[in-house]
């Protein structure tokens, strides 16, 4: 067995963050390694190395028994080694085939020769059946699209070496089965692919053999034959954590009873318009009851994003209601709707729920500054012990009240925003979007917790989350939306995968509609 | 007054303009904001008084114009590129230290505050100031100043480079996601830096215009004019072809506004506005969607 890459000893220091200690990896050629490790924990800073974008501060990075240690991408790229980024790196505004061609772009004399780029990257396209028209520009593919053109992007730079960074965080089910698909062609045909990740189903089902981080550090490593997700987990957090959809919360139903009946939160016939579609939210209606969580599933871009920014006032209504207990709070603003009990944790914490260059102390009185002021001005002691408090009860870190947003983890960020929007207010409706989308195992077991307790404590939640296993991990009641409608509600026991799948991907919709 | 009459001096008028504006798409387009063309073209418009004075060559005095801009813009280069400084703070303190530093050399290299002895030009027969009499001949004689010719050449070039060459793909790259571009192996310091340069060379060849059509050079001289042509690439939203034409507009708005001033018939004040009001109704988005490279300004790592 041949090593196709080896670190050892690798260190990395970014100002007073060590992102890399003692990290080591090794990968064996023609074999799918996935490196796993919450966020945080230094993998892609460790893979970011092995791609030439940063030197390592100490250690030793190998590609095929060549030393490479703090090599330039252009130099990485011409040793076979291709990254695929988290953050798609593509140029929007350029095609296919310019984004593909960049940096080693084929000549015609002075000139760029586009026809020989197309050319090209149709090639390219029919050799490994990963298809996309060349000529169209990026801005208007699909994510899965756009995972294709990146994977061909580095195919393309002669890649025998794949390095790919989470890449399943923006795909469809069936989008991942491509994926996996491709991956396993690609092996086959002499490739080796390293996998980051942190979803445990994914590790088990594709790869080989495992690397866990931990803290910047390599923890260990396994053979995927005879692991199991809970193992891994143990590894990558350091201690025993329970799994999402390990437990049932079908029989929570039962007690729920005795708070039920009192509606939170109720929308009637709601729809919001677009310049696109017909209506972005179609003629919506369904109410949630205090002490339940309902849970609406669906593919991405049915409608969901809307619906939520219509209640939470951060878009305009064209017809319907939504009322909170029984007040009408259609036309109120924003603050009056925070004010009267309404909690919302977005979607995009970076686009909705943070100001990054806040500090942690900031962002958590963000929309609750009217509470924290006397006249004109903050009291700034009072936005020190609220920091205090909210860091101490939601384990955020680095504990320190100053710590801008933007060093946080994305499971730290997510904690300040859900820190905010449970403690920061008296509320008695949460509107919970993506509640745990980028965010590590570990965090995503605390705040499932936290908002069971909300539930429990009389909470009414809306989930919304394109996770279907989140879904019916946490709610009470299952929705699905696709085209703008609430298509089917069901009570949690009688929603599965199977029951779900073809309301979401709209092959039920021909038939009634069994909205509530 | 003529039609010819009037399409020439908007040529001439627009001539700074679209050498600034060759060079502020050139830079924006790849990330850096050109809020120096000002300073550029001025330093530029001293440097080539200063050469065309003392070599009587007016061909040297657009090198030296062109040098003058290229130095500028290394300047600012080197601080918003090499050093990451801000790109607005920076770009308002080259401005006024252009102003400065011509006047100190203006009084160092000719003992004076307001301007500088006559300096050779492009002369050419029969069209010389005030004596701009119509018919084809002035018009073919104002395309015997070749920086006429130069200038109309000059954002047909910008687009070519940007969208017919390989640098220029990298540069609409480096403009639009630097990270992308740096992920496969372009160097966007490199990109930018070529960019700033050259759009220092383009503001140069502006300023050098103005001080020779002038056979001066005075304080201050290009008053404003930079801006403006910062105006005409947002206004023609980083398109060589709109900006071109958002630079014949500028300039035929001036021109009729000189024309005019003998009528009295609206202040000079508002024509002058033109230019300014027209990019804040662009930017607004009333005339279709303005959309600015989306790395301008932006600094990377």
């Amino acid at each position: 067995m041949s090593i196709a890459l080896r670190a050892t000893g690798v260190r990395k220091v970014f100002g007073d963050c060590v992102a890399n200690r003692n990290a080591s990896l090794e990968v064996a050629a023609g074999e799918i390694h996935a490196v796993v490790g919450e966020n945080g924990a230094g993998k892609s800073t460790l893979m970011r190395m092995i791609a030439g974008m940063y030197a390592p501060d100490a250690g030793r990075l190998e590609v095929n028994g060549r030393d490479v240690t703090g090599w330039s991408t252009r130099e990485a790229i011409a040793a076979g080694v291709g990254m695929v980024h988290q953050h798609f790196m593509l140029i929007p505004t350029l095609t296919v085939a310019e984004n593909l061609v960049l940096g080693q772009e084929p000549r015609a004399g002075m000139q760029f020769d586009r026809a020989g780029a197309e050319a090209a990257v149709r090639a390219l396209c029919d050799r490994t059946g990963l298809v996309v028209d060349p000529a169209r520009r990026v801005a208007d593919l699909t994510v899965g699209e756009l995972q294709r053109v990146e994977i061909l992007k580095v195919l393309f730079r002669g890649a025998k070496i794949l390095i790919l960074d989470e890449p399943t965080a923006v795909l469809s089910p069936p989008e991942v089965t491509e994926l996996w698909k491709v991956l396993r062609s690609l092996v086959k045909s002499g490739g080796t692919v390293v996998l980051i990740t942190h979803k445990l189903d994914e590790v088990i089902e594709v790869s080989q053999r495992i690397t866990v981080m931990r803290a910047g550090e390599t923890v260990g490593h396994m053979e995927t034959a005879g692991a199991t997700p809970a193992a891994i987990a143990r590894m990558m957090v350091g201690r025993e954590v329970k799994l999402v959809g390990d437990e049932r919360t079908a029989g929570r139903m039962a007690q729920a009873a005795g708070t039920a009946e009192h509606t939170a939160l109720s929308v009637r016939s709601l729809t919001v318009a677009s310049s696109r579609r017909p209506n972005e939210v179609d003629q919506l209606s369904f109410d949630v009851r205090a002490g339940e969580i309902l849970g609406i599933a669906g593919v991405e871009g049915n409608g969901q994003t809307e619906l939520i920014e219509a209640i939470a006032g951060l878009r305009p209504v064209a017809s319907g209601s939504v009322r909170l207990g029984d007040t009408d709070i259609t036309a109120w603003t924003v603050r009056q709707r925070a004010d009267a009990g309404l909690s919302h944790i977005p979607e995009d914490r970076h686009r909705r729920g943070l100001v990054l260059e806040y500090s942690i102390a900031d962002d958590l009185i963000l929309g609750l500054q009217h509470r924290f002021s006397r006249g004109l001005a903050l009291v700034r002691d009072r936005i020190g012990r609220n920091a205090e408090e909210r860091i101490a009860q939601f384990d955020v870190r680095p504990a320190t009240a100053a710590t801008p947003a933007r060093a946080l983890s994305g499971g730290n960020q997510q904690k300040v925003v859900i820190a905010r929007e449970l403690r920061g207010r008296e509320f008695s409706v949460l509107l919970a979007v993506q509640p745990t989308r980028g965010v590590d195992v570990g965090a995503i077991e605390f705040i499932h917790a936290q908002l069971r307790a909300a539930r429990d404590a009389g909470k009414a939640i809306l989930l919304v989350s394109a996770d279907l296993v989140e879904v019916l991990a946490l709610a009470d009641r299952v929705g699905v939306m696709y085209g703008g409608k609430l298509v089917v509600t069901l009570p949690r026991a009688e929603a599965s995968a199977q029951v779900l799948g073809p309301w979401m991907t709209g092959a039920m919709t021909g038939g009634a509609h069994v909205a509530s | 007054m003529s039609i010819l009459a009037f399409l020439i001096q908007t040529l001439r008028i627009a001539t700074p303009y679209l050498f600034a504006a060759s060079g502020g798409v050139l830079s924006e387009r790849a990330g850096v904001i050109a809020l120096t063309l000002e300073g550029w073209m001025l330093t530029g418009a001293f440097c080539a008084a200063l050469g065309s004075f003392y070599s009587g060559s007016p061909w040297l005095g657009v090198l030296a114009g062109v040098g003058g801009g290229v130095l500028a813009a290394a300047l600012h280069a080197l601080a918003t590129i090499r050093y990451r400084a801000d790109q607005v703070v920076l770009g308002i303190a080259i401005n006024l230290m252009s102003v400065g530093i011509t006047r100190f050399f203006l009084r160092l290299a000719f003992d004076s505050s307001s301007n500088s002895p006559r300096v050779p030009g492009f002369d050419w027969a029969g069209a010389t100031e005030g004596n701009t009499t119509a018919g084809l001949g002035s018009l073919l004689a104002s395309f015997s100043n070749p920086l006429v010719l130069v200038a109309l050449l000059s954002l047909p070039t910008v687009w070519w480079i940007l969208y017919r060459t390989p640098y220029g793909l990298r540069l609409r790259a480096v403009g639009e996601k630097p990270e992308a571009a740096a992920s496969v192996g372009v160097s966007v310091a490199r990109v930018r830096w070529l960019a700033v340069l050259g759009a220092g060379a383009f503001a140069g060849m502006g300023g050098a215009y103005l001080a020779l059509e002038q056979h001066q050079f005075t304080d201050s001289m290009t008053a404003g004019r930079g801006f403006i042509a910062l105006a005409a690439v947002i206004f023609g939203q980083w398109e060589p072809k709109r900006v071109a034409l958002a630079c014949l507009l500028f300039a035929a708005a001036e021109t009729f506004q000189i024309r005019l001033q003998g009528l009295q018939l609206l202040p000079s004040q508002f024509v002058e506005m033109i230019p300014y009001v027209l990019t804040i109704i662009a930017v607004a988005g009333i005339v279709g969607r303005s959309r600015q490279p989306a790395a301008l300004g932006r600094v990377t790592e």
